[in-house]
């Protein structure tokens, strides 16, 4: 295995220094375009596939492409259901319990400080796990503590603790046992304990947490976990989750797409409910419609209780009669937020034609979509005492009055079937698969794919993946590798063992691609230009070395002892050529 | 400018120490040797992304359709509970901006109102897109001012003469002369040498111009930040900055223009400005706006106070991509706008006054209907500070195809 990482990586590289590469610019020449024209010779096509359909190359990947054909291996890519899961990867994700819950469960077995506080005033259910209970209730106690001594409320996980706590819940002997020695005598003195001895250390002692991780089995590593705050670890596993499956995955395609798809309906974890509402967001949202129909997809981001929340739509309301019983409390009216980024990012593109007119009446028809309870993971509904009922012109199509929940659901027709969308959703998908600045002439063929198949995706991508140009001389190793994308390729192309990825999800956003965490709208950029500059280019570099050299917390590589000279991976990794695909 | 001319001038600076025969190390020491004069004149530009809201930071207290338009929002009148900090009978601050007060009083901050892009777009991505690039409603212009701004230099120049504090280089940095983004100034450099300077040849010698020439300037930059990266830097004068990625920003800023090696332009953003719901607290003190604003105005407070008499070689300006309409939402917030307000501070500043005509909240004042109307072009602003403060005469090629009006600011 380490001789075929090795040659792997530096196959890669060579490759890529036989070939002068396109550099990016604002226009181009004529001579630019021909290249999209201009084929790559047959053997580096398999090589073009993985880099673009996949988290990149590992070891043995190309070989086992060539024996089952380009064509057969990309039409199974293109059908991730007949392709066997990697048993590995369902391993992990296994204890990363909190991706197959609801929301709701997740707001209660991994609540935030407030919604703690309510569990203890009975007004809302303590989890189910009894240990989680425990464990829950001892960080209550501190959290009261530490509010009691005029602490913020807001900050959770408490520090360090102070000397005297620390005497009244354990003897000298036993903290200096915890505090010195290799992790794995620290493990064994911490598990000799007795178990509310243990859950005391874990809800106090933040530094032996994070000593004790590394060794610990997987379910002391959940309660370690919960340590630092439960709602941190809904996030936590998020990330992990999605560097895993990028890693190793059978699928990638699917996991490339879901990555697509997400950051183009873009959330931002951090905002207020949204905490708990990403998981399933991306999980029922996203995930089963990465190729399906786009009108599908839509509709199920605009009736997402995530959506709803990070665009404020939840809170928007039409003008005539107010809730009963609320009379004095604030008076809501329209919100334009998810109107307007409905058409300039998800559909039409901001130069689809549409106008400011365009955009409140779009918010009109929208009012009354909400969200039960968001703050308890609550679930769409419509509220038609809340919904503006008048009559909505949007782009030119009158919508009658007294529609109901069928406005906003007009309103995806119009979108979804808009010419502007056909082509602004195959503008994105050929700069994220074929190169930064994607010839007319293939978007336009995938726009018509996209028009007569009623906005399949999968028939969208097929017309991609069939063109001349995604073969090119100009889309081969033209475009930059995003930090996830350079992060995952890295572990996989030095076949990687990771054991657990949240270090390698911190270098993916010292690289600046923070998952989850796009504040804005717009998602990443698609474009290479985003990542090139000197900040990124260090972290990668760094990144490289400390991979390469075993030092990156988590994760083993396959790497060579003997290989000349010393630390030829890393510099291989941080090479310019590593950085592209 | 295209890359390939780019890149031809770079190639013939170097070719001046000798392209292909000195060794890299030997280029880098030219460098180091040579920095430039210290006492450069200095822009640093701050963008709140997301369009701040400037009626609830510039206060138009003396207006009254702004209290008729902002029922639940709006922020109070000097001397009542939580209200405007008064700077000239019509306009205040926000209360969570009472750290910047002294520097209007001192004169040094100036305000300028009814500001922003003429561009009709309410896109967050395009207007911000418009303002980097300092041309609005051409999306082409593959530059951003700031980089077009940067005096012309003969001879060496120093690879950080332009920043940005964080991990992506910002539209507005980008361009024919070299610019660096920073995460931060530790942080900068490869943690072993000898791979740094495998690294540093791969990188040079690359195929792909982009990425040599980034490699190029990130480690002629490095050289240079070497000899203050092991500084423990403290803030002079008791500056406290808040904590947070702001305010770190600026303390970094302010080390490197106090380190002297040769910065011209500074760049740092703070994102998050987008308030459709509930934008104010209970409070007018408290809510999201607030604090925001409580830790934006302490960062730039410290910067100052640190900075000391340096401030007479900086100037400091605020933009956002555009305001919020006039009247509150359904939702105790704002949407998106037209016009917006600016600050510019520094000690050569003509501050103490709130520039612009102010163009009145009566709704046939307003723009569309909605917004407030824009009666001062952005660059106007901006086209002052790089012609008088930073001395560039050169105006045609940072802001092509508009002649700025000056306000006198400096």
């Amino acid at each position: 295995m380490r001789k075929r990482a090795l040659i792997a990586l530096s196959s890669a590289v060579f490759l890529a220094g036989t070939l002068a590469v396109s550099a990016y610019a604002g226009k181009r020449s004529a001579g630019e375009a021909r290249e999209f024209f201009k084929e790559i010779p047959k053997d580096r096509r398999i090589q073009q596939a993985l880099n673009r359909l996949t988290f990149g190359p590992r070891p043995g990947d190309a070989a086992q492409v060539r024996a089952m054909g380009l064509k057969k291996w990309i039409d199974r890519q293109l059908h991730p259901e007949q392709i066997a899961e990697n048993p590995l990867l369902l391993e992990k994700l296994k204890q990363l319990d909190t991706l197959t819950m609801s929301s709701g469960e997740l707001v209660r077995n991994y609540p935030t400080p407030q919604m703690v506080k309510q569990m203890v005033d009975g007004q809302a259910p303590f989890p189910n796990d009894p240990e989680k209970r425990v464990l829950i209730e001892k960080l209550v106690a501190r959290y009261e503590k530490r509010i009691q001594a005029g602490g913020n409320a807001a900050a959770l996980p408490p520090g360090a603790p102070d000397p005297e706590e620390l005497r009244a819940m354990l003897t000298d002997q036993q903290i200096r046992s915890l505090r010195s020695g290799t992790p794995q005598r620290r493990l064994a003195a911490f598990q000799a304990l007795p178990q509310d001895k243990q859950d005391d250390v874990i809800a106090a002692m933040p530094g032996v947490r994070q000593t004790l991780f590394p060794v610990a089995p997987p379910e002391l590593r959940r309660k370690l976990e919960m340590g630092n705050g439960p709602a941190q670890v809904v996030a936590r596993d998020l990330m992990e989750a999605k560097l895993l499956r990028a890693v190793y995955s059978n699928r990638q395609l699917e996991e490339v797409l879901t990555d697509f798809w997400y950051n183009h309906f873009n959330i931002f974890l951090d905002k207020g409910a949204d905490r708990y509402l990403v998981t399933a967001y991306e999980r029922d949202v996203i995930r089963p419609h990465v190729l399906g129909k786009f009108r599908d997809l839509l509709e199920a981001t605009a009736k997402s209780p995530a959506m709803l929340f990070y665009l404020d739509n939840w809170q928007s309301v039409g003008p005539a009669p107010q809730p009963r019983g609320q009379a004095n409390r604030q008076r809501r009216g329209l919100n334009e937020n998810y109107g307007r980024e409905l058409m300039e990012l998800h559909t039409l593109g901001v130069d689809g034609g549409y106008t400011q007119k365009d955009v409140t009446e779009v918010a009109r028809c929208f009012t009354g979509w909400t969200i039960n309870q968001p703050q308890r993971g609550g679930e769409f509904t419509f509220n038609p005492r809340l919904h503006d009922n008048g009559q909505k012109v949007v782009l030119g199509v009158t919508i009658p009055a007294g529609g109901g929940i069928q406005d906003g659901e007009k309103v995806l027709d119009i979108l979804a079937h808009h010419p502007a969308t056909a082509r602004f959703i195959s503008r994105k998908l050929a700069q994220r698969f074929v190169a930064d600045n994607p010839p007319a002439s293939l978007v336009d063929r995938m726009a018509a794919t996209f028009t007569r198949t009623d906005g399949d995706i999968r028939q969208v991508l097929k017309t991609m993946f069939d063109s001349k140009e995604f073969w090119s001389v100009a889309a081969y190793r033209s475009k930059m590798k995003s930090p996830l994308e350079l992060v995952a390729s890295a572990v996989r192309a030095t076949d990687g063992d990771v054991d657990f990825a949240f270090p390698l999800t911190n270098q993916v956003a010292q690289l600046g691609e923070p998952l989850y965490r796009k504040i804005e709208p717009t998602g990443y950029s698609n474009s290479s230009k985003e990542w090139n500059n000197s900040a990124g280019l260090l972290a990668r570099m760094n990144f490289a070395l400390q991979l390469a050299s075993n030092k990156m917390p988590g994760v083993k590589v396959e790497t060579a002892q003997a290989a000349k000279p010393a630390g030829a991976e890393g510099i291989a990794l941080g090479s310019p050529e590593f950085q592209k695909h | 400018m295209s890359s390939t001319r780019r890149m031809f001038f770079r190639n013939s600076a170097l070719a001046m120490v000798g392209v292909g025969s000195a060794p890299l190390w030997l280029k880098r020491a030219l460098y180091a040797a040579d920095a430039p004069s210290p006492r450069k004149k200095i822009l640093v530009a701050i963008f709140q992304r997301g369009a701040a809201d400037g009626l609830n930071i510039v206060v138009p207290h003396g207006e009254k359709a702004y209290y008729e338009l902002r029922p639940t929002i709006a922020i109070p009148r000097p001397g009542a509970a939580d209200g405007a900090v008064d700077l000239d009978g019509f306009f205040g601050l926000h209360p969570s901006l009472a750290s910047l007060k002294p520097l209007f009083a001192q004169g040094r901050l100036a305000i300028v109102d009814a500001v922003g892009s003429p561009d009709p777009t309410r896109s967050h991505f395009d207007a911000q897109d418009y303002m980097e690039s300092g041309t609005p409603g051409l999306k082409a212009t593959d530059s951003g001012w700031m980089n077009r701004a940067l005096p012309r230099e003969q001879g060496k120049v120093s690879p950080v003469r332009a920043v940005a504090l964080g991990a992506v280089l910002p539209r507005t940095l980008q361009g024919p002369e070299p610019a660096i983004s920073l995460a931060s100034i530790g942080a900068f450099q490869v943690k072993d040498a000898a791979a740094a300077r495998q690294f540093e040849q791969m990188y040079v010698d690359s195929k792909d111009a982009s990425l040599a020439a980034t490699g190029r300037e990130t480690f002629e930059a490095m050289a240079m930040l070497q000899s203050i990266q092991k500084q423990q830097y403290a803030p002079a004068n008791g500056a406290e900055y808040p904590r947070g990625r702001f305010g770190d920003s600026l303390k970094q800023i302010a080390q490197l223009i106090k380190s002297d090696v040769g910065v011209e332009m500074a760049f740092a953003d703070v994102p998050g400005w987008d308030h459709h719901v509930n934008e104010v607290g209970q409070r007018p003190s408290e809510g999201q706006l607030a604090n925001l604003l409580r830790d934006y105005g302490q960062a730039i407070a410290a910067f100052w106070q640190d900075m000391g008499d340096r401030m007479n070689d900086v100037a400091m300006v605020t933009m956002s991509e555009f305001g919020r309409t006039a009247h509150e939402n359904g939702n105790r917030g704002t949407d998106h706008g037209h016009a917006n307000c600016m600050f510019v501070m520094g000690g050569g500043v003509k501050g103490g006054k709130v520039y612009g005509k102010w163009p009145g909240l009566e709704k046939e004042q307003l723009y569309e209907g909605r917004d407030l109307a824009l009666t001062t072009d952005f660059r106007d602003v901006l086209g002052e500070l790089v012609s008088r403060h930073m001395g560039n005469p050169t105006l045609d090629g940072v802001f092509p195809g508009y002649q700025p009006k000056y306000l006198g600011l400096v």
